[in-house]
């Protein structure tokens, strides 16, 4: 019977954590029992998310023209399971008449990226960099 | 439903989830979490604040 051990266990993690983390915000950090840490983080980039779709903000689809619009789709795609329901829901569409519209666009944005340092994080609980 | 902020506003909320999320990143240890959102969340809005006069000098 194949046993596992603690470093096949580390590895496992290493790979599953940063993948969780990125599909739901802050789970990377729940399944490594970093709970109060794991929920903060969802929070703060759910809400960035919400917000920025609340203020009528463009998500953006994955493309091959303008860089900017290359690195909105990087992005908004940072926001893993948020990206994927956002489009499901064919949400996102964008105002370009509203001034808040645009920062609503960011918002999105910044809620990809600050996952993908989420999900940075996550990696490096789970082989043992940090705490 | 549609969501109208004023730029303060904005930045705001957008300081506030930016600087929970270094503190959780960049930090190990609760205290230092805090004390470096908090730190974070200064530097973000004393920037939009000075930005804001700089902008308001270059008018003037």
């Amino acid at each position: 019977m194949a046993t596992t051990t603690p470093a096949t266990q580390a590895s496992t993690m290493a790979v599953l954590a940063p993948a969780i983390g990125w599909l739901i915000p802050g789970a990377g950090h729940m399944i490594q029992k970093r709970w109060i840490r794991g929920l903060l983080l969802m929070i703060s980039v759910v809400a960035m998310c919400v917000l920025g779709l609340m203020m009528q903000g463009r998500i953006y689809m994955p493309n091959g023209g303008d860089i900017l619009d290359i690195l909105g789709f990087i992005g908004d795609f940072g926001a893993g399971g948020m990206y994927i329901v956002c489009r499901a829901l064919d949400l996102g569409h964008g105002v370009v008449a509203h001034a808040t519209a645009d920062y609503g666009t960011k918002f999105i944005i910044v809620s990809g990226l600050l996952n993908f340092i989420s999900v940075a994080d996550a990696y490096h609980i789970a082989i043992g960099k940090k705490q | 439903m549609v969501l109208t902020l004023s730029h303060f506003n904005a930045a705001l909320l957008f300081s506030i989830c930016a600087s929970t999320v270094f503190a959780i990143t960049q930090r190990t240890t609760p205290r230092d979490m805090f004390r470096y959102g908090l730190y974070c969340f200064s530097l973000f809005m004393g920037g939009l604040i000075v930005a804001g006069w700089l902008m308001w000098a270059l008018r003037h």
